[in-house]
């Protein structure tokens, strides 16, 4: 680089002007947009996590956790994520090394364990519907399923999201953009399954206690 | 003139596609994953056996065991460290966790003050207590 | 006949011909008027042949500077929409007493009153904060645009299809009666079943988007993008504002967004969240719409700082006095900024454990605000002062903010809140910051960076009119309102018993009417300038005597900003290359990477129109149709990966000769 820094005045001219560089490319501020915007949604579930703290008790004489809720389901259901991240993590390591068919490969693994999360989600709420909780029967209910379902929602756009990318990277290869989106793919699929640890232990776990 | 025309306009050679940490190894992720599991089964034996047989420390227990595993996420999975993007990312997770503490507690500090002043029940309860 | 009704609603959902306000005489008449001006704008377009250049230089547009002429613009039209509000209830209230019931119901009122706070916040100053932010702070870092070119057009489209389905309400339907912060259970189904709360609700998801996008944008900019040797600590004071604003948009946004899902949950699903009855609690609402509140004020006043830091130093030929502090000030407001909101329900109950807490940290947060102030002073102090336009609203602004301030901290004793909470007084103080701040120092930036935007000034006689109005008219209208306040007038009233109050409402819509002076006299500002601009012409890019790197490009800048990226080393960049005699770069161009325009902004934001335009009206096959079209359209716009181009070299060498012909000539 030509120039110099804080030269004092009278010595050589400082230089103004950068000649001999290309300049910032905005694809160097992607990955902190991404983390930026993933912040903001931190901030929605946030949101949904205080009202789900303050209505959470609201049973308007309707059933409650302890009623509904099956914690072995739930179980299977974290593990179904937990493997997911997991299998995202191998597709990164492959993509690191540009093999594209074994990217692909783990990418559809963690699809299906996608797949199956959100499959097992909606079962438990027809389950739910069926005893008579649907989410208008109480503050509680309605709390709960705005909050599990707001991150249901957010895997099932990450599924389609990883579908459409799996379809690019068919089409284009492992190019510097499709491997740009796949990290921020990557940050937001890890970012649910911490969100997931949260509604487990406060919605699940802490909800059938007392 | 560049020959990235040719390709996806991506990076050049900064080499944006790769933070500075990389993305871990296979071993950084089955420590992660060994760890989550047992920060996962640990409070479900808890709750579903009930272990303990005491509420509020196994929700103590089960809370802090679910942060560590929050913790052990941001590490293993998300390669969370201080100096990505120049120490941004690390300070936007700091404040974005500390709004979020604000938020949650504040919420639940306010509403109960609320709650206990000016929902009808207590002011029921409120009545027989001054019988 | 059963199958009849049926099938309308299936197709028009609970849209029917009567929801048209033909009754009304006064929507009637703005029908008209604005059908004529928009048939007018129409036949200009045409005429001038500008169709084509409007979408491909415009609509288009992903150059920060073209984003954020629009920003303004549409803020300023949105200003006549929210300031008809005003004129309009200013008039009821000065003649509504005892047994004169005015010209407008309250079933008219109510709309106006939400539809007056809700356009003024969130469809002009927002934008207009987000424009100047725009059009500014990628100049002044140094950089050719800002971080996600693509997502800065989406964002202001998404803001623009917003404001029009507030605009819509007028004419199909009817507007929100629940306040600009839709309160429930006012604002719950049961409540206020009708369309209005629905079409604020969606206006607000879909510009909250658009607003949310822009946060992220600018942040990742400023910290990405700055110019080799712009350390933090040598940004331009304007330029930290605009990042602690954003920081403050992505951290309260999302709080918003979730909130209104959770009242349209309540209001389409019958759940409870803020419902009376089933476990419902409406006071969660307060609560979780002011933590995104305060922000929010806090978001629409840092931009205005930074605009007032850059203009004083200009015009006092100074450095900014305490920039250190200047920061400071700034970072510790956006933290405190979390801490203060429920002193906008301290009478809601939480009790005075609760209300002490808050109102401490709310008389704390008025501290760094006050070292500011003294930082500008002392900039002023022995500076040689120029009082152009600029510094002008910048004196303004200091004297009309600091009172506003005051009755703000006198506000934040809880005791004294619990008697002016909703009065007239609580309304004088936000309109005070608000205007005295915000919208002075929107005019102030506009008149500063007018001249960069467009390449000639404004006409000076019409813009010390307008300032003379303006703050004369501030004054009138609003000093009788803390008066009133302290009286114990309540806010949001239609109508009056005690005719004794008149005499003060009379004086406020005078002040109103000095106001429209105001605005009328920045009309004529614009028009006598366009007119005139040969003579008002500015070739040296640098009219004001700048310091900061905007100053160092030809006006209007060329669309890559810098042939070559500034290098900085010292703060006020601009004036430290041309005390150290810096030298233009004249030759060795190179073609410049750049974004290209795109349709896909305005398209996904036309569709957010539609989906929101059906889900108010309940027309579902609309809603899903165009929410499915939204996401193929955003999926098919990820698969183009040919969004970039090089501006050939002989192209920059061009605009660089013409460059210095003009500053030869100037």
């Amino acid at each position: 680089m030509m120039h110099t820094d804080t030269a004092p005045p009278g010595t050589a001219a400082p230089v103004f002007f950068a000649t001999d560089e290309e300049g910032h490319h905005s694809e160097g501020s992607t990955m902190l947009g991404f983390w930026l915007y993933l912040m903001s949604d931190c901030l929605i579930f946030a949101t949904l996590f205080a009202t789900y703290g303050v209505l959470g008790r609201n049973y308007a004489a309707g059933p409650s956790q302890k009623d509904l809720f099956d914690l072995t389901g739930i179980a299977v259901n974290t593990a179904m994520l937990l493997f997911s991240s997991i299998t995202y993590g191998f597709a990164m390591l492959e993509m690191d090394k540009d093999n594209q068919r074994r990217t692909q490969l783990w990418l559809a693994v963690t699809g299906l364990f996608g797949v199956a999360f959100v499959a097992l989600e909606i079962r438990e709420f027809v389950h739910l519907f069926h005893e008579g909780a649907p989410p208008w029967r109480s503050a509680f209910l309605s709390s709960f399923y705005t909050l599990v379902s707001t991150h249901g929602l957010h895997v099932s756009f990450g599924i389609l999201w990883l579908v459409t990318l799996m379809i690019q990277v068919q089409k284009y290869g492992l190019v510097a953009a499709n491997k740009r989106r796949l990290m921020c793919l990557s940050m937001f699929w890890h970012f649910l399954d911490l969100i997931w640890i949260g509604v487990f232990t406060v919605v699940y776990l802490i909800g059938v206690l007392e | 003139m560049s020959a990235d025309a040719t390709h996806a306009h991506g990076a050049p050679d900064h080499g944006p596609a790769h933070t500075e940490g990389g993305h871990g190894s296979v071993k950084a992720y089955v420590t992660g994953f060994v760890l989550s599991v047992i920060l996962t089964v640990i409070p479900f034996w808890l709750v579903m056996g009930n272990t303990l047989d005491n509420s509020l420390v196994t929700t103590l227990v089960v809370l802090v065991l679910g942060g560590v595993q929050m913790v052990v996420h941001l590490v293993y999975f998300l390669h969370m460290n201080t100096k990505s993007e120049g120490g941004w990312t690390f300070m936007a997770m700091i404040f974005t966790v500390t709004l979020v503490a604000i938020l949650l507690s504040g919420s639940v500090w306010v509403m109960y003050h609320m709650n206990r002043n000016m929902m009808p029940a207590a002011h029921h309860e409120l009545l027989q207590k001054m019988r | 006949m059963f199958d009849n009704v049926n099938l309308q609603q299936l197709i028009f959902g609970r849209f029917t011909l009567d929801q048209i306000p033909y009754h009304e005489p006064i929507l009637i008449g703005t029908f008209a008027g604005v059908a004529v001006v928009g048939l007018a704008v129409l036949a200009t377009i045409t005429y001038f042949r500008f169709w084509g250049p409007l979408w491909r230089d415009w609509v288009t547009s992903i150059d920060h500077k073209k984003i954020g002429i629009m920003y303004c613009i549409f803020a300023l039209i949105m200003l006549l929409r929210g300031f008809a509000d005003a004129l309009m209830m200013r008039a009821q209230q000065s003649v509504a007493f005892g047994d004169q019931q005015g010209f407008l119901p309250p079933h008219h009122y109510d709309q106006i009153f939400t539809a007056h706070g809700m356009i003024m916040i969130f469809f002009v100053a927002m934008p207009f904060v987000t424009g100047l932010m725009n059009f500014a702070v990628p100049l002044q870092i140094g950089a050719r645009d800002v971080a996600f070119p693509f997502l800065n057009n989406f964002s202001f489209w998404m803001t623009v299809s917003g404001g029009m389905l507030v605009m819509v309400s007028l004419f199909v339907g009817e507007f929100s009666r629940a306040t600009w912060l839709a309160y429930p259970p006012l604002s719950g189904a049961a409540m206020s079943p009708g369309v209005g709360v629905d079409y604020y609700i969606w206006a607000l998801q879909i510009a909250g988007v658009g607003t949310t996008l822009s946060g992220i944008n600018l942040i990742a900019t400023i910290v990405k993008m700055r110019a080799p040797g712009l350390t933090m600590m040598k940004l331009p004071i304007f330029v930290w504002s605009s990042l602690c604003t954003n920081i403050l948009i992505v951290a309260a946004f999302p709080i918003l967004t979730a909130v209104l899902v959770l009242l349209s949950l309540d209001r389409y699903l019958g759940m409870h969240f803020f419902t009376n009855d089933l476990g419902g609690n409406s006071m969660l609402y307060f609560n979780l719409i002011w933590i995104w509140g305060h922000p929010e004020v806090y978001i629409l006043i840092l931009p205005a700082f930074g605009v007032f830091s850059e203009i004083t130093s200009t015009f006092c030929g100074k450095r900014l006095f305490g920039y250190t502090s200047m920061v400071y000030a700034l970072v510790v407001i956006t933290i405190l900024a979390y801490l203060v909101w429920l002193h906008h329900f301290f009478t809601m109950g939480s009790g005075a454990d609760v209300n002490s807490f808050f109102g401490i940290t709310t008389m704390i947060i008025s501290i760094p605000t006050g070292a500011k102030i003294f930082n500008w002073m002392f900039t002023m102090y022995r500076g040689r002062i120029r009082f152009e336009v600029p510094m002008m609203w910048v004196v303004a602004f200091i004297v009309t903010f600091v009172i506003g301030g005051m009755t703000g901290v006198l506000l934040a004793v809880p005791p004294a809140d619990f008697v002016l909470h909703n009065s007239l007084f609580l309304i004088a103080h936000f309109h005070n910051v608000i205007i005295g701040g915000v919208l002075f120092g929107m005019f102030a930036g506009v008149t500063f960076w007018f001249p960069k935007a467009f390449g000639f000034k404004l006409d000076e006689f019409w813009g010390k009119m307008s300032l003379g109005f303006w703050v004369t008219g501030f004054y009138v209208a609003f000093m009788p309102l803390y008066v009133l306040g302290l009286m114990g007038v309540t806010r949001r009233m239609q109508h009056f018993d005690d005719p004794s109050l008149q005499p003060w409402f009379m004086v406020a819509a005078f002040g109103a009417v000095l106001i429209a002076c105001g605005i009328g006299s920045q009309i004529m500002m614009f028009v006598v300038s366009i007119r005139r601009r040969e003579e008002l012409r500015d070739l040296t890019g640098d009219p004001w005597g700048g310091r900061t790197l905007e100053w160092s490009t030809s006006s209007p800048p060329p669309d890559y900003n810098f042939a070559f990226t500034p290098v900085v080393h010292d703060s006020d960049a601009w004036w430290d290359m041309k005390a150290r005699g810096f030298s233009r770069p004249t030759g060795g161009y190179r073609p410049i990477h750049m974004p290209k325009n795109t349709a896909a902004g305005a398209i996904l934001a036309a569709l957010s129109f539609i989906c929101g335009f059906a889900m108010v009206w309940y027309i579902w096959w609309l809603a899903a149709l165009s929410f499915v079209a939204l996401i193929v359209t955003a999926i098919v716009h990820t698969f183009n990966y040919d969004r970039e181009y090089y501006i050939p070299a002989e192209t920059v060498s061009r605009e660089e000769a013409k460059r210095m012909r003009e500053l030869e000539l100037a």
